[in-house]
């Protein structure tokens, strides 16, 4: 079957996000006063075969702890869908 | 000595490093190719700076990919000489080969001209030419050389002499934890930094404190082979 991930890499909490700083600046900036943090993150769609579920679930995190994130600085999340 | 500057697609300081290394080395520097498998003839191996594929996905994140820095890693655990300037100390923490990350600049700025450095930890065999604490001056060109290490990983760092530059006067252009500006592995035989000493090895470009590095490694690589 056709798995579509949808991956989500976030900064890890102890992490400084300066970008995420800048976007909140500049929402209060525009009078988004309610605004208390920004984080930015990435988010991949990655088109896979496999034969089951947890096949694709094994490849996924594989691809993310090799290539997709870096663990030192980031953690991720993923969903699996089915894709036609 | 053998030295090799590998050349990624989107590397741009490659051509730097090959002509401070011919001046200042001795012996033939070549440039070579990220597809080499092999790298056992060089005692030095240089990783450049440049944007490496784009800095696609993260900084260093698809050229430690590349068969050259397979052989890299064997060069390093040989306990040879590898050298990551800028770009080159992205794709080595990236490989694993040196601790923590490099992440983008606290200001969001590109930082680019000349700093100054103080040398922490002059016992290392990119240093042996400095004095420990002497501040040069070499300049920083990159957005994203925000270094990070928890705080563990830190306090490890500094108890063996890891840190080897910092950024001096309290001037951190990246926001970079502790104000650290290059690091070495534990075992001292592999060193990134976040400046190009390449840039500065004759005082007709600013400067000529990079020599020192390059100064260095030769001394110790003489110190390695010289008859007893």
């Amino acid at each position: 079957m056709n798995v579509l991930a949808k991956i989500y890499v976030t900064l890890k909490g102890s992490v400084l996000d300066p970008q995420g700083a800048a976007v909140t600046h500049a929402l209060h900036a525009l009078r988004y006063e309610a605004v208390q943090d920004v984080r930015i993150g990435k988010y991949m769609e990655v088109t896979l075969e496999a034969d089951t579920r947890e096949r694709a679930d094994e490849l996924v995190r594989g691809m993310c702890d090799q290539l997709l994130t870096n663990p030192v600085i980031e953690k991720y999340t993923f969903e699996l869908v089915e894709a036609r | 000595m053998k030295s090799a500057v590998i050349q990624f697609p989107g590397s741009n300081c490659d051509m730097d490093a090959v002509k401070a290394l011919r001046a200042l080395s001795d012996g033939p520097t070549d440039l070579v190719w990220h597809s080499a498998e092999r790298l056992d003839e060089y005692d030095l191996i240089v990783i450049p700076g440049g944007f490496s594929y784009g800095d696609y996905l993260r900084a260093g994140a698809i050229a430690r990919f590349s068969p050259a820095m397979r052989a890299v890693a064997k060069a390093a655990e040989d306990g040879r000489l590898v050298l990551g300037i800028c770009n080159g100390f992205q794709i080595l923490t990236e490989a694993g080969l040196l601790p923590g990350a490099l992440r983008r600049n606290e200001s969001l700025q590109f930082r680019c001209g000349m700093v100054g450095l103080t040398v922490e930890n002059a016992a290392t065999p990119f240093t042996s030419a400095y004095r420990a604490g002497e501040v040069v001056r070499i300049p920083v060109a990159h957005g994203e050389g925000n270094y990070f290490v928890d705080d563990a990983a830190l306090a490890r760092m500094e108890e063996r002499g890891q840190i080897v530059f910092r950024y001096a006067g309290g001037h951190n252009p990246n926001g970079s934890v502790s104000g650290i500006a290059g690091v070495t592995n534990e075992r001292g035989n592999v060193l990134g930094m976040m400046p190009h000493p390449e840039r500065a090895v004759h005082e007709r470009l600013g400067s000529a404190d990079g020599a020192g590095v390059f100064a260095s490694i030769v001394d110790s690589w003489r110190g390695q082979y010289a008859v007893q």
